[in-house]
């Protein structure tokens, strides 16, 4: 039995394993200082938590990796467009790009939800396809529709030929105002308190929620929607609600992301941003079915810093700086697929382990 | 029978067609049929409005048939695509890089790509066979990785023939390589038919349908039909005394070979090889196209794939010209990511028996 746990333990921690090893060989090969390293993790620390933490609720209703996260993040740019456009600054912009991001997220989130209801069994690839159609949608609307449709008065975001938004917005007028609102330096390191503190309450929300009837609810959903749906449950409805606030958290935390970035990439922003949060997320130890707080930090810390030393590390030893940009990329497809792959096997062998004990009572209550 | 039962059976059949062909395909069909209309009218030349849509279909009409087998087998839709198209690059950049030129090098870089996609696709049916049911996402991560570590490989692997590596270095692939004096052409030029504007790739079809009229044949022998039992109902099929992993096995293999075989003829239309991330996103046209063509997650004919790539293909060329001739405002690229993966959504979304 003890033996067995080890063996769990360790098919659990492999991929953090591995990337421990990546980052201890990487890291000093690529020559970056500690302090820098060090400044750049806690940036990407504050820059990404909030939208891999909006990846925990999906999974804990059961509906695996939300990949169709993008439409928050969608709806947080056309947040951001907008107060762009109106010229409100600081933060008080920012708090009004979230505010007109909720309802267009919570909107796409019941559609996502609904879609997903439908294709019970395969969330994965239909929010994975739901993000793709939804992109297409969002450019119906920024690219045509800004302009002639939704005013836009600003030709410093607008496209040159009058209408649609340019492949680049610039954020200056909030970049980084969160991050710098409570000015803190330790040895060096300039740490975004204020962005940490929203970052800690929606952890709080987190936990509190898994504590509430809903957030209950939403766990005997995952763990088995018959049993659930016996049990008085609207497994429908709680299946949705999961999406919408994922979707909500998504869009708040584009909003966040975008911010210390400065500027917004209008048509790629959101394109890989789920890639890379889903990824980040897996190689903290998360799986498809179990994830926790813990494995977000853990995993914004190991795949960041690989993701920093890499291209460093891959042009000192090949001479070519795109072989080190390729690596990063590969691993972050590799990581998703290995942890796809062992949830499925897993979910193979309980189902017949769950046949083998069956058959095992059955003989025993034939004797 | 009676003529009142006839006539109910023609009112039922054409509403059974409406129902079985799907709202989703008549809007498409009925969209591309007032594109062919409006067309003249907005000043776009209709012969060459149509030899683009043979044309295209000569291209993409292989890569789509990829998908039948897969499907048969109830592998669903295989969105590993990009991994028999990395076969086919593999034995384009090698049959260029070993010095074979004109209609010659085609058929080595099949010949070549052959090795390449039979190992890939086992390995890559030997994994999807551990993880029955849910094939299609994985398929999908498949793919990507498969592509993101071939970047690196493109970079990496010992290429030295002039007109492919980048000039300055002396090493390392272009991302895009000029067919020309190579296999540019090579099967379209076979028999190609010129009416005034009007031209027709008669030996890029003809290759097309005999590949079609194989996979027919092949879905009639023992191992096809094995292959459509297996695909719905995998119990019923393993009662039956059917090896279902060697089945599937077999239509994943297939499945490889044919995407290897379909980007190569791709090039030879489009003239050009294209490497690193622009296999990346292939495989959605494909799956859409043969879904709008009346395929479902685990049902797919040939006439599937021929209906569906012409109508995906139709509403890609015509949509541009069309609307620019009209409106002066190019938006089909929106319209094809919104037709395309809304089609796939819709068809995820049907209940299926037989895929759980």
């Amino acid at each position: 039995m003890n033996k067995n746990n080890i063996s769990d333990l360790m098919r659990r921690f492999s991929v953090p394993l591995m990337f421990v090893l990546i980052c201890a060989v990487c890291a000093p090969v690529s020559g970056l200082s500690p302090s820098y390293l060090a400044n750049e993790i806690v940036t990407r620390m504050g820059r990404n938590a909030f939208l891999i933490l909006s990846l925990l609720i999906p999974i804990m209703a059961g509906m695996g990796l939300n990949f169709s996260m993008t439409l928050g993040a969608m709806a947080g740019e056309i947040g951001l467009i907008l107060v762009c456009d109106w010229q409100i600054v600081g933060i008080p912009g920012m708090i009004l790009a979230m505010i007109i991001s909720v309802p267009i997220s919570a909107l796409l989130g019941l559609f996502c939800g609904k879609v997903l209801n439908m294709a019970k069994g395969r969330e994965m690839i239909t929010s994975y396809i739901i993000s793709f159609f939804i992109n297409g949608i969002y450019q119906l609307v920024v690219l045509y529709m800004m302009g002639p449709i939704i005013p836009i008065k600003h030709t410093s975001i607008k496209l040159p030929r009058g209408y649609g938004i340019r492949n680049t917005v610039s954020l200056l007028s909030m970049r980084q105002k969160l991050d710098n609102l409570i000015p803190l330096t330790i040895a060096g390191i300039k740490i975004p308190v204020a962005t940490f503190i929203v970052v800690f309450f929606l952890c709080l929300v987190i936990v509190w929620f898994r504590k509430t009837k809903l957030g209950q609810d939403m766990r005997a959903v995952g763990q088995d929607m018959e049993v659930a749906r016996d049990a008085g449950i609207d497994v429908e409805r709680t299946r949705i609600i999961s999406m919408v606030l994922s979707t909500v958290f998504a869009g708040i935390g584009m909003i966040i992301y975008l911010q210390n970035m400065g500027n917004i990439a209008t048509y790629s922003s959101h394109s890989q941003i789920g890639m890379f949060c889903i990824a980040a997320l897996l190689v903290g130890g998360a799986s498809v079915d179990k994830a926790s707080i813990g494995n977000v930090f853990l995993g914004i810390i190991l795949f960041h810093t690989m993701f920093i030393v890499a291209p460093k590390a891959g042009t000192v030893i090949t001479g070519d700086s795109m072989i080190g940009e390729y690596f990063r990329v590969f691993v972050s497809y590799a990581v998703i697929t290995v942890a796809l792959i062992m949830y499925e096997t897993n979910k193979r062998r309980d189902k017949s382990k769950a046949g083998k004990q069956l058959a095992l009572e059955q003989e025993a209550a034939n004797e | 029978m009676s003529e009142k039962t006839q006539e109910n059976s023609l009112k039922g059949r054409i509403q059974g067609f409406v129902k079985t062909f799907g709202l989703p395909r008549l809007i498409i069909t009925g969209f591309l049929i007032l594109l062919l209309i409006v067309a003249p009218f907005v000043g776009a030349d209709l012969p060459t409005q149509i030899s683009n849509i043979i044309n295209r279909f000569s291209w993409n009409g292989i890569l789509v048939l990829a998908m039948v087998p897969m499907v048969h087998s109830g592998c669903g839709l295989n969105f590993g695509l990009p991994l028999g198209i990395i076969s086919g690059l593999l034995g384009a950049t090698m049959s260029i890089e070993f010095g074979f030129t004109g209609s010659m090098s085609f058929f080595m870089a099949a010949l070549l790509a052959t090795p390449f996609a039979l190992v890939f696709g086992s390995v890559y049916g030997w994994l999807l066979n551990k993880i029955k049911g849910g094939e299609m996402m994985i398929a999908t991560y498949v793919g990507f990785s498969s592509v993101s570590l071939m970047c690196m490989m493109w970079l990496l692997l010992p290429y030295h023939s002039p007109n492919m590596v980048w000039g300055m270095a002396g090493k390392g692939l272009r991302t895009t390589i000029s067919l020309e004096g190579y296999y540019t052409q090579a099967l379209a030029n076979i028999l190609q038919i010129n009416i005034g504007n009007l031209s027709i790739p008669t030996g890029a079809i003809l290759f097309f349908a005999i590949l079609a009229f194989a996979m027919w044949a092949f879905l009639h022998t023992k191992t096809g039909t094995a292959m459509t039992a297996v695909g719905s109902n995998p119990d019923f099929a393993r009662s039956a005394g059917i090896n279902v992993d060697r089945i599937r096995l077999i239509s994943v293999v297939m499945s490889t070979w044919l995407a290897a075989i379909g980007i190569l003829v791709y090039e030879q239309g489009f003239g050009f090889i294209q490497l690193y991330m622009a296999p990346f996103y292939m495989a959605l046209p494909a799956v859409s196209a043969i879904l709008i063509g009346g395929a479902t997650v685990n049902k797919a004919t040939i006439t599937n794939v021929i209906v569906g790539t012409i109508l995906f293909q139709g509403i890609v060329t015509m949509t541009p010209t069309v609307m620019n001739n009209m409106i002066h405002l190019d938006m089909s690229e929106v319209i094809r990511i919104i037709v395309s993966n809304g089609m796939i959504l819709y068809a995820l979304t049907r209940k299926t028996e037989g895929t759980k």
